[in-house]
């Protein structure tokens, strides 16, 4: 066990402390950057601008599509993630253009592709969303039934697409669609790459239980775009779908921002009283609080040994699957902590006068999400089982009329 | 940066695992358990033999001053195998007693003789970690009298180290004249634990009275991390112990583990414990090298452990059917090992208590 850095690393960390001592003043807030549903602000954009000059975002995304170019470093990675946190500063845009897209093109997109929308997506100047589910593709992804023909040089689609978060202040959409009705149902699937200002295409808002729209249906009707807004090749879109959902995964367990939540909670529950005793004084939420604390540093340090593990070249096992779905949960717990400790006060949202500082209560509604996008926690227990620990999947049956397995 | 085990630490892991692997079929541990010593000479002898006595004691008294990080990778192993040998106790807490507070001819003395396997002991910490019942030591003019409960492999030990108040430690010999030395039945039988009744026993302090309160901390924290990775040992061998049943066993005409009830079981079960494999080493590390950090670490990796390992044992008994409940399959061993572990230095409820308390959490 070693977990001395190396001089250049501490190096580093200095600088990284240097610039947020210098920007922080200056810096967006993390609401700004990535809690608010609209379309970036130029002053967001500025930040991004800076972000990715200094190499703090982008990083390793080449230069020559607009990313600073530099070289893969976990630790360094891992010292921005630390010291962007432990300042409470924003370390950029995160919308699924710039996790899953951005980095899909770089692996399979063509020159041209990656040219074209690399770099304003990372600048924040083209926003993008995700088309893949749909009403009868939830956990079953592959048996989506949007469809595109050809017809001469475009592909016509028609279809209905669900949870397509950012969809109303998109520019663009990347969208999973059947081209190839008669292959089986993972070797039909292209993935394409639609403008949102297409005819055709009407979005609708989906309200959620936080209240506010997150997410939208989206329905084409006629959608026409050019054949060459593909990346790969037809048929081959599920393929480079699980290259992003691999991306997606990485994206939704981040044990740092739950310890940022940890110690928002630990602020909480030193000030909140009831009967004027602090909830911090009272055994039974003090011993929930140490509970949580023992889980997520289990998590933090697991986080840890994975990046170690990678660094010294260790085979990827069943330990980097568990992260996502631990990490949901412990948050969900997390959030439902800070409402109890709130009591009555814990119900209140949305700016009520009496609420605290953060919205614990939107918090712990908002926290369903991670436990179910992405792939739901279910799915992710047969993944760990499946992938992880070689258990054998459930046998395919064959149902009647009724839904019930033929025996 | 290497978060785990060195190349050589991979080697100790091997040699410490095959040798116990291969001392500790189950009919040996049911003749172990049988037995109820908590003690086998041939294992205790070859454990000695690889030099696992020694690994947190300095070159210059026998050892090899390897650290607790070490015996941590050690501790994991013995609770695999749920191997009845006082290590914890031996190698570990009496060690860092000595090595704390012992004086230079205390420390020449004893921990030559472990390094080298010529003796035993057993250690009592619940005057620091919470008193029972009637149970209690007084100190007056060199002799010690009362109770003590739950002397960790203090059944069969050589010599008896125990905490007086939080601040004093003692040593006793078991053959002293007044100690009576009685059996306390736990139902894991793989470890000697014992009631001790002293009237007047003679008894050499280590350090003087009153001086010891940070080398009596540092073994609770020393022992909490190793009860933690027996723990995690014992857990792990009843996880694949379940998933390899799952596999094997065969109901309406499909393996048990093709299931999702079964499948998601143990998903849940791995996805619970690779985190305390890496909390536990952290803690083990900490003590080794950041001892500003290891108190909280032990508190939460033997708070985190205990909760785990008991639903990992639940789910891997209910995995295993009516087969689970028999002596048979034999899983209770290491479930009771997991059950003594969880209470012994202060259940979950306690450690996290002292972790809120470290943190300045507690009025």
């Amino acid at each position: 066990m070693n977990l001395n850095f190396s001089e250049e690393h501490e190096n580093f960390r200095k600088e990284v402390q240097a610039f947020l001592k210098e920007h922080k003043a200056t810096a967006p807030t993390m609401k700004a950057v990535n809690g608010t549903s609209a379309a970036p602000t130029p002053e967001v954009k500025r930040w991004q601008k800076i972000l990715i000059e200094n190499g703090y975002t982008a990083r390793t995304i080449p230069k020559e599509y607009g990313g600073y170019g530099g070289e893969t470093d976990l630790i360094k990675g891992l010292i921005i993630q630390e010291e962007f946190i432990a300042a409470d500063v924003s370390t950029g845009l995160t919308g699924q253009g710039i996790s899953m897209l951005v980095p899909t093109l770089l692996e399979l997109g063509t020159e041209e592709q990656k040219q074209k929308w690399v770099g304003p997506t990372i600048r924040g100047e083209v926003v993008w969303c995700q088309g893949y589910s749909e009403p009868g593709a939830g956990s079953d992804l592959a048996s989506l039934k949007t469809k595109a023909v050809v017809e001469g040089d475009q592909f016509v689609i028609n279809g209905q697409k669900i949870w397509t978060s950012s969809a109303h202040f998109s520019d663009m959409c990347f969208i999973l669609v059947r081209t190839e009705p008669d292959a089986p149902k993972h070797h039909g699937i292209s993935y394409l790459l639609m403008p949102m200002t297409t005819p055709g295409i009407e979005v609708r808002p989906l309200v959620t239980i936080t209240g506010d729209a997150m997410f939208n249906e989206v329905f084409l009707t006629d959608v026409k775009i050019g054949t060459d807004q593909i990346v790969d090749q037809r048929g081959k879109g599920w393929m480079v779908a699980n290259a992003t959902l691999k991306h997606e995964r990485g994206m939704i367990g981040n044990p740092a921002q739950t310890e940022a939540n940890l110690n928002a909670l630990i602020k909480l529950m030193k000030t909140e009283t009831c009967d004027g005793i602090c909830a911090v004084d009272m055994p039974v939420f003090r011993d929930r609080l140490m509970r949580l604390q023992g889980r997520l540093l289990g998590l933090k340090l697991h986080s840890l040994r994975l990046l170690s593990d990678d660094l010294n070249g260790k085979a990827p096992d069943h330990s980097g699957l568990i992260v996502k779905y631990s990490t949901a949960y412990l948050n969900h717990e997390l959030y439902s902590l800070g409402v109890d400790v709130m009591g009555e006060l814990g119900t209140l949202y949305d700016g009520d006068a009496y609420q605290s500082e953060l919205d614990w209560q939107k918090m712990f509604l908002g926290s369903f999400s991670s436990i179910i996008g992405g792939g739901t926690a279910q799915i992710q227990k047969n993944v760990i089982s499946e992938r992880g620990l070689g258990m054998p999947r459930e046998p395919r049956v064959t149902l009647d009329s009724k839904g019930w397995a033929m025996m | 940066m290497n978060f785990g085990l060195s190349d050589e630490q991979v080697l100790l892991q091997d040699a410490i695992r095959g040798f116990l692997e291969e001392q500790t079929p189950l009919d040996n541990i049911r003749e172990f358990a049988a037995d109820g010593n908590g003690l086998q000479a041939n294992i205790w002898q070859g454990l000695i033999e690889l030099g696992a006595t020694g690994v947190i004691i300095p070159e210059q008294f026998g050892g090899s001053d390897l650290g607790m990080f070490d015996a941590t990778v050690i501790m994991e192993a013995i609770g695999r195998t749920v191997a009845p040998v006082p290590y914890i106790s031996t190698a570990v807490l009496a060690p860092i007693a000595l090595l704390g507070s012992g004086s230079d001819a205390q420390q020449q003395d004893w921990l030559n003789k472990i390094s080298a396997g010529d003796v035993t002991f057993g250690v009592g910490l619940t005057e620091a970690t919470g008193v029972r019942r009637d149970a209690g030591l007084t100190l007056a003019d060199g002799k010690i009298s009362g109770k003590a409960l739950f002397v960790i492999d203090g059944l069969k030990a050589d010599q008896l180290l125990l905490a007086v108040g939080t601040d004093t430690l003692v040593m006793v010999n078991a053959n002293a004249s007044g100690l009576t030395r009685n059996r306390l039945n736990v139902s894991d039988k793989t470890r000697g634990m014992a009631e001790l009744l002293l009237d007047q026993v003679d008894c050499e302090l280590i350090g003087t009275p009153g001086s010891a309160t940070d080398t009596i901390a540092r073994m609770i924290d020393a022992g909490r991390i190793g009860l933690a990775a027996e723990s995690f040992g014992a857990a792990e061998i009843l996880f694949y112990r379940a998933r390899d049943y799952a596999l094997e066993r065969n109901q309406f005409e499909r393996p048990i583990g093709s299931f999702q009830s079964i499948k998601h079981l143990c998903a849940e079960m791995i996805a619970d414990l690779e985190p305390c494999r890496s909390l536990i080493w952290y803690a083990a590390y900490a003590y080794d090298e950041l001892p500003e950090e290891v108190s909280l670490m032990a508190c939460h990796a033997k708070a985190n452990t205990q909760e785990i390992a008991k639903v990992v044992a639940r789910s891997a008994t209910e995995i295993h059917g009516g087969m689970g409940f028999t002596d048979l399959m034999g899983l209770h061993y290491w479930l009771k090992r997991i059950e003594l572990n969880r209470q012994l230095l202060g259940g979950p409820e306690a450690t996290r208590e002292a972790a809120a308390r470290l943190q300045g959490l507690v009025a």
